[in-house]
């Protein structure tokens, strides 16, 4: 499968053919999770970074995981123990990670561009696990992969992203990738966390009904409690009253509807514990396929010349 | 007895009209005599056959950085990227550490720029004491010590009332107030135009409403107080229309824009995958907007082209965007990229380039110079219409490089820049 990229940087540089290719090699290595002896050799003797520079639970994991089940040899630097703390610069932490060698870092940072940044002045392959308000392709990436095996199909389906659109990086990267492969998205939220211009990339509602008014899959995004000081809305109450997704709401959408949240949830805000938990939910799934999806990120960029996994 | 004759040159100057072939006779610092035909008696000759003579082109915005950040940009570096870029004079911006709000540091200033200044350096004080938008600073003092304008340049005067009492204050020293407009609310921790551009890149950005908001006040506090304001660097269509309607009306305002927001939009930002040398304040805006200032420059609501100079050293700027400093450098490239971009792109006539650039800036802060009427301080900026040339950041004469233009080749360049009667840089034929 050729994979024509050394750097995972967003979703917005990808071909469809190159979101098929990851997606397809994701089914593929899913099956290695299930095996009693998760590991392959596919990536002995690579040397994998994870920069976090942003708390994260779920995706560091999930990397970590894929390092392990591939046989990367991987190392974590988790930024308040590192010199970070000391005030070195992202490029010099980076220019003496390169220094060492590794075949790829991933990195997660508050900084829009900072994986680019890095990918413009170091030799390694970089995987952007998350860059601010902008993009987190790994998460699209397995979000289409649980749409694809739940429906058969990207194109054509209805998708509705649902809550703060403004300071989602999982919004956008979505928004692209669905968008690339011929679904279509509607976005949903108070007026004040819709950014403007996202318009000319979907459609744009303020009412969550008829957002989720016959979609085929309605994403909640998490809503952060520090925006309620920033004045984007008043109180939680009001925000779940409006925005959330309820029972009574999710029977509006596809009979066969899927229900997905990037995770961490606020339950009883940005969406009620019976539907979280609920036949629709596939939350669960996407964090098992999250897995599956870094396998192929790191087996397509790195595993070029190691054994294929069988 | 210093004299000195250019020969041969086409003279431009809009201030007594006058665009033709003359040439111009310097004695001891002054213009004595522009003519057909002067005869040297005595006096050197600069052959200027092929080149355009101007009176000096005067920058109204610049950061020169001393004292205080000695590592971005120094008085002596500073004014020599200015000599180098055609500008015999530039306004230095206050916000030094210290901040220029007292007399002393004004001084400290005019002495230095007079033992190391390649070209005039006309300081500006600031509007508040530390800049902080609280305290008037004393302009009274600001002024006998050398300052010619007040500005808190970098931050916008938040307060209304504040800004009230200053514009009414400064008149009985007859100051402009230079406002860098911005209402800070509307843009914390904010690193680009708000807009399509921002939004795809998931940067925070500041609305152009934001810039528009303060100009529309401070118009609106200059028609009250009978007072003069300048808007520093206008990057917004809605600011071109405040100012515009403000003259309309007879208000004593005047403005000026950047290079950067005449040629560049917030695309930029994008098309450079987050260069930090696209990011300044106020940022590049939408196309819209760049068209709506380049408009405003064509009819004359917009007074003068400024640099906004801002150096910064490469730590300050290799670096995470939003982390990144605001400014680029702007006096090496400012002139080259105007005669190429504006003039040689048939927007701007040559004549009108040269007011915006001197005879303008000159009227707006009542300088010396502006024109080349005899008597005039001897400032020239020369120009070389034909030269073509590359924009290389590692010759800059000023200690920083931080400019989004490197690389550009540019048609249009200055030759030979005279300061008070003597050549402060020639270009090495």
């Amino acid at each position: 499968m050729s994979f024509p990229h050394r750097h995972l940087l967003g979703i917005e540089p990808l071909e469809p053919q190159d979101i098929q290719a990851i997606l397809d090699t994701a089914d593929g290595l899913k099956e290695i999770l299930d095996r009693p002896i998760k590991k392959v050799p596919a990536l002995r003797g690579k040397t994998v970074v994870n920069l976090f520079y942003e708390a994260s639970t779920r995706t560091r994991s999930s990397f970590e995981i894929a390092e392990r089940v591939l046989s990367a040899d991987s190392l974590s630097i988790a930024t308040a123990a590192s010199s970070v703390t000391k005030g070195e610069t992202l490029l010099d932490t980076a220019k003496n990670l390169e220094a060492m060698n590794p075949d790829m870092v991933i990195m997660r940072h508050s900084s829009s561009g900072a994986p680019h940044f890095l990918a413009r002045h170091c030799r390694f392959s970089v995987v952007n696990a998350g860059d601010g308000a902008h993009e987190h392709p790994t998460q699209a990436l397995l979000d289409a992969l649980t749409m694809r095996q739940r429906k058969g199909r990207l194109k054509g389906l209805r998708v509705a992203i649902v809550g703060d659109i403004l300071h989602s990086r999982v919004a956008r990267s979505n928004l692209l990738l669905l968008s690339k492969m011929g679904a279509s998205v509607v976005l949903a939220g108070p007026p004040t966390l819709i950014p403007p211009g996202i318009e000319r990339l979907a459609s744009v509602t303020w009412r969550i009904d008829e957002a989720v008014e016959g979609a085929d899959v309605v994403m909640m995004l998490r809503i952060q409690l520090e925006r309620m000081s920033g004045g984007f809305f008043p109180t939680t109450r009001e925000y779940h009253r409006h925005f959330g997704l309820t029972e009574e709401r999710v029977r509006q959408a596809k009979k066969d509807v899927l229900i997905m949240h990037p995770g961490p949830m606020n339950r009883g805000v940005e969406i009620a514990s019976e539907v979280a938990d609920g036949p629709y939910s596939v939350i669960l799934d996407q964090v098992t396929n999250g897995v599956a999806v870094r396998m192929a990120v790191l087996y397509l960029i790195l595993g070029g010349t190691g054994e294929a996994p069988s | 007895m210093s004299r000195l004759l250019l020969k041969g040159g086409r003279v431009i100057d809009p201030a007594q009209g006058l665009d033709q072939a003359l040439d111009v006779l310097i004695a001891e610092g002054t213009i004595e005599e522009v003519s057909p035909r002067v005869q040297p008696r005595g006096a050197p000759v600069l052959d200027v056959k092929g080149l355009v003579v101007c009176p000096g082109f005067i920058d109204l915005h610049a950061h020169l950085r001393e004292p205080g950040r000695e590592d971005k940009e120094t008085i002596a570096t500073g004014t020599r990227a200015a000599a180098a870029g055609g500008f015999t004079a530039v306004c230095a911006m206050p916000n030094t550490e210290p901040v220029n709000d007292t007399a002393g540091i004004t001084r400290a200033i005019v002495e230095k720029a007079r033992a190391e200044g390649a070209v005039r350096v006309y300081p500006i004080g600031a509007i508040t004491r530390g800049q902080k938008g609280e305290e008037l600073a004393e302009y009274g003092d600001l002024k006998e010590a050398g300052c010619v304008a007040l500005s808190d340049d970098g931050r916008p005067v938040a307060s209304a009332r504040i800004m009230r009492r200053a514009l009414e204050y400064a008149k009985a020293f007859d100051l402009a107030l230079i406002d860098h407009c911005e209402e800070p609310t509307l843009a914390e921790k904010a690193c680009m135009n708000e807009g399509p551009v921002s939004t795809h890149l998931g940067l925070r950005g500041q609305p152009a409403a934001g810039e528009a908001i303060v100009v529309e006040r401070d118009v609106l506090l200059a028609e009250l107080t009978g007072g003069r304001v300048h808007v520093a660097h206008l990057s917004a269509a809605a600011s071109v229309d405040a100012v515009r309607r403000g003259k309309a009306r007879g208000v004593r305002v005047t403005a000026e824009a950047t290079p950067h927001h005449l040629l560049l939009s917030d695309e930029a930002v994008r098309e450079t995958g987050y260069d930090t040398n696209t990011k300044m304040n106020p940022p590049l805006r939408s196309e819209a907007d760049r068209l709506a200032v380049l408009a405003g420059l064509r009819d004359g609501t917009i007074d003068c082209i400024a640099t906004d100079h801002a150096p910064h050293t490469v730590d300050d700027k290799k670096v995470e965007y939003d982390q990144a400093a605001n400014g680029i450098v702007g006096l090496e490239t400012a002139v080259a990229l105007c005669l190429d971009r504006l003039v040689g792109h048939g927007l701007v006539e040559l004549a009108h380039l040269v007011a915006l650039l001197s005879t303008n800036p000159a009227r707006v802060l009542g300088l010396p110079g502006g024109t080349l009427a005899p008597g005039s301080p001897a400032d020239l900026t020369v120009l070389d219409l034909a030269k073509k040339r590359q924009v290389d950041a590692a010759r800059f004469e000023s200690r920083s490089r931080n400019t989004p233009f490197d690389g550009w080749i540019l048609k249009g360049w200055p030759a030979i820049t005279i300061v008070g009667g003597r050549v402060a840089w020639k270009e090495a034929r």
